[in-house]
């Protein structure tokens, strides 16, 4: 038996707000902005969700017609409920999975789910645990006016990690990793800084190569091997350049790309990416897969779909056409800014 | 004997994320010191133009750094006239050899700006205004545009005679290899760039950048027999107020007037004979400005010309302006921009400018300005 992912769930706000809303608010040229980003509109919670509520809405969803006991539950997120108190234990109560879990919360911007990931897959692999389920779930907030409004979102995705009957095995990972502060936000601090451009060359595209570029050696595959190739989404933009860069086709990126429609859901953004392909690869199709964390870190995957895929696919594209365009006074409300 | 510069050097201009302040100070005083063979021990004094490391870094005794850095103990100076610091070191240089204190002195000018939020640097550089100005929340782009506003009104221009500068200066920065922007843009690009400050788009602005360049200048006749170089004709500085309240026009810099008039003055030499210059573009306003106040155009004739880009270095006119890119295309790292200009200058008259070489050129102009225009520096070259 190979470890993978054995079931997943989603979960994506109806509410949205175009970008071409937020910039007239801010005498901005929205086509300008819309081009500069790739990001038409955005996912945006109510004012009575939060990362926790949306963790539990994607995983019921993947938690529907699991039997495998979960042995470990990871919540990665960039906006707690708590700062002290964790997410991941209040997620299991409401899950009723008993008391015989491992739990912790994982904090490493857009990244945090990935890793917990890798940490869910050597407990499988090792036979500490049957299965373990990996929550990624954000209300991504940003300063009114700051770049990031027009594309900090809301949303959550669930994997659960097991050895029986995969839907995704997992071939291999690799990690890369450096003290690259492009995104930060303190103790205290409502509202998240980050370095411009800095977050691009020096970071995102420096460690998302690093990561898909080892993998890659080390397993002995080559882009054309794949189908599909997911990147994390801060924008619309850099995914496109990213897969350029490392020899993807833009054939291979599109299903993924989301977030033109649903804007950065940060710690979920990758993985929304992951579950819109998820819609259409086939049994044997692979799908490389990375993350990308500010501070820095990426988290690069190469899966392949089995068998199962056909019976569990989930039609994620309807969900996202679930939408209710929503005024700005309205997000600022949702967001709890007024 | 008069003061010669006989090398410099520059690090490349733009977002260097790796590289600190006194990286950039050591990278260029390597540089300028390799290229013209000359040791550190030669040099009687260091002048250095910086504005920002105080504000932003919490970074100053420069001077104790940087001969910490270099572990020698000769008078280091930190010299300071906001985006004229640049020009300002050198004025002073010179002047340092010309009193006799020393023969062979190094100036050195570096910014580090990139490493900080855009607010940051936008409220250090403001600290260039005058307390009026800062407090009612205005910021440079703000200040040259209230100036481009009344300008572009009283000789009924648009921005199109705007933009005609940066399209020409980023014409000129393609083709050096240090600038921060070697690309080229058209003057619908310009005009569709997001507004900064109306009527300034982004296009219209210089960027923020990091950089240091670095010049040697002399009388000593052994290293000017041996290096050649380049004299320095005349080197004014001048003042104004520094609030836009005070100014009679606003759309003129008497600081910019009074320096090229004492410059052309001391120099003996009469406008017709520049053929080159680099002129402070902080803004293209400030391009249109300059060509006036430098006495090379008439009072509001810049827009027009500019427009017809009698200064582009490929139309091969009588006088070239910003081969360097000028702060536009070239970048401006404050502190550094005014001796990449002299040192722009340099490579020019001494045929070392490559691409972008103008030929048969004996004199050359540098107009470097403080703030919006409280403080200019001219300098005036020759071979």
């Amino acid at each position: 038996m190979k470890t993978g992912i054995i079931s997943y769930g989603y979960y994506v706000p109806q509410y949205r707000i175009r970008v071409a809303d937020i910039a007239s608010v801010w005498g901005k040229n929205t086509l300008e902005i819309e081009r500069g980003l790739g990001v038409k509109e955005k996912a945006v919670s109510t004012a009575a969700e939060d990362s926790l509520t949306m963790a539990y809405e994607s995983s019921s969803m993947a938690m529907k017609g699991q039997t495998q006991p979960i042995g470990a539950l990871f919540f990665g997120t960039e906006s707690p409920v708590y700062a002290v108190n964790p997410s991941s234990t209040i997620l299991g109560e409401l899950l009723d999975i008993g008391n015989n879990y491992l739990a912790y919360d994982t904090q490493f911007a857009c990244k945090a789910a990935t890793g917990a990931l890798i940490s869910a897959i050597a407990l499988v692999e090792s036979k500490q645990i049957k299965s373990g389920l990996v929550v990624a779930s954000d209300k991504a907030a940003s300063r009114p006016h700051d770049a990031l409004e027009y594309t900090a979102a809301s949303g959550s995705v669930s994997v659960i990690v097991g050895e029986k009957n995969p839907i995704l095995t997992i071939e291999g990972w690799e990690s890369f990793s450096s003290d690259t502060p492009d995104f930060w936000r303190r103790e205290g601090i409502k509202y998240p800084s980050h370095g411009g451009r800095f977050t691009g060359k020096p970071s995102y595209f420096k460690h998302i190569a690093g990561s898909v570029k080892t993998v890659l050696s080390k397993l002995r595959y080559k882009p054309t091997d794949f189908t599909y190739a997911v990147f994390h989404m801060p924008n619309g933009k850099f995914p496109v350049q990213v897969a350029a860069q490392l020899g993807f086709s833009t054939e291979q990126i599109k299903k993924s790309l989301v977030v033109s429609e649903l804007g950065n859901s940060y710690t979920a953004s990758a993985l929304m990416g992951l579950v819109a392909t998820l819609e259409y690869v086939k049994p044997g199709e692979k799908i490389l897969f990375a993350s990308y964390g500010s501070g820095a870190g990426s988290d690069a995957f190469v899966f392949t779909a089995t068998q199962l895929i056909e019976k569990k696919r989930l039609m994620f594209s309807k969900k996202m056409s679930e939408k209710k365009y929503i005024d700005y006074p309205t997000y600022l409300k949702c967001m709890r800014i007024i | 004997m008069k003061s010669h510069i006989i090398g410099y050097h520059t690090t490349q201009f733009g977002e260097l994320w790796e590289k600190s302040l006194f990286d950039l100070v050591e990278e260029t005083i390597d540089g300028v010191l390799k290229n013209t063979h000359i040791e550190l021990g030669k040099i009687d004094a260091i002048f250095f133009g910086n504005m920002l490391g105080g504000i932003l870094e919490n970074n100053l005794h420069a001077g104790a750094k940087i001969a910490d850095i270099f572990n020698i103990s000769i008078p280091i100076f930190r010299v300071e006239g906001a985006c004229a610091s640049g020009g300002m070191a050198v004025h002073l240089a010179q002047e340092y050899i010309q009193s006799g204190k020393g023969k062979t002195v190094l100036v050195v000018g570096a910014e580090k700006m990139t490493d900080v939020q855009p607010e940051h640097i936008t409220q250090g550089l403001i600290s260039a205004a005058s307390g009026e100005e800062q407090e009612c929340g205005m910021t440079f782009p703000g200040l040259y545009a209230l100036m481009a506003r009344v300008y572009l009104k009283k000789y009924r221009y648009d921005k199109s005679n705007l933009a005609a500068i940066a399209v020409k200066n980023h014409a000129h920065g393609f083709l050096n290899p240090t600038a921060h922007f070697k690309r080229k843009v058209s003057i619908q690009q310009v005009l569709e760039s997001s507004t900064v400050a109306d009527p300034l788009g982004l296009l219209d602005c210089s960027p923020v950048s990091d950089g240091a360049a670095s010049l040697i200048v002399t009388s000593d006749p052994a290293f000017i027999k041996k290096r050649g170089g380049i004299t320095v004709l005349s080197s004014q500085v001048a003042t104004d107020s520094i609030s836009l309240l005070k100014r009679n026009s606003l759309t003129e810099l008497k600081a910019t007037q009074i320096a090229a008039n004492k410059a052309f003055s001391e120099s003996k030499i009469v406008r017709k004979n520049i053929s080159l210059a680099e002129v402070h573009d902080c803004f293209t306003i400030a391009e249109l400005f300059a060509m006036e106040d430098l006495g090379f155009w008439k009072k509001g004739e810049a827009g027009k010309r500019a427009i017809n880009f009698e200064t582009l270095r490929e139309n091969n006119g009588p006088l070239i302006i910003n081969t360097s890119g000028g702060l536009k295309a070239s970048g401006h790292p404050v502190g550094a921009t005014g001796i990449k200009q002299l040192g722009e200058l340099y490579l020019q008259l001494t045929g070392r400018a490559e691409k972008r070489q103008v030929k048969n050129i004996k004199y050359g102009l540098a107009h470097n300005v403080g703030g919006s225009g409280g403080t200019a520096v001219v300098t005036i070259l020759g071979v």
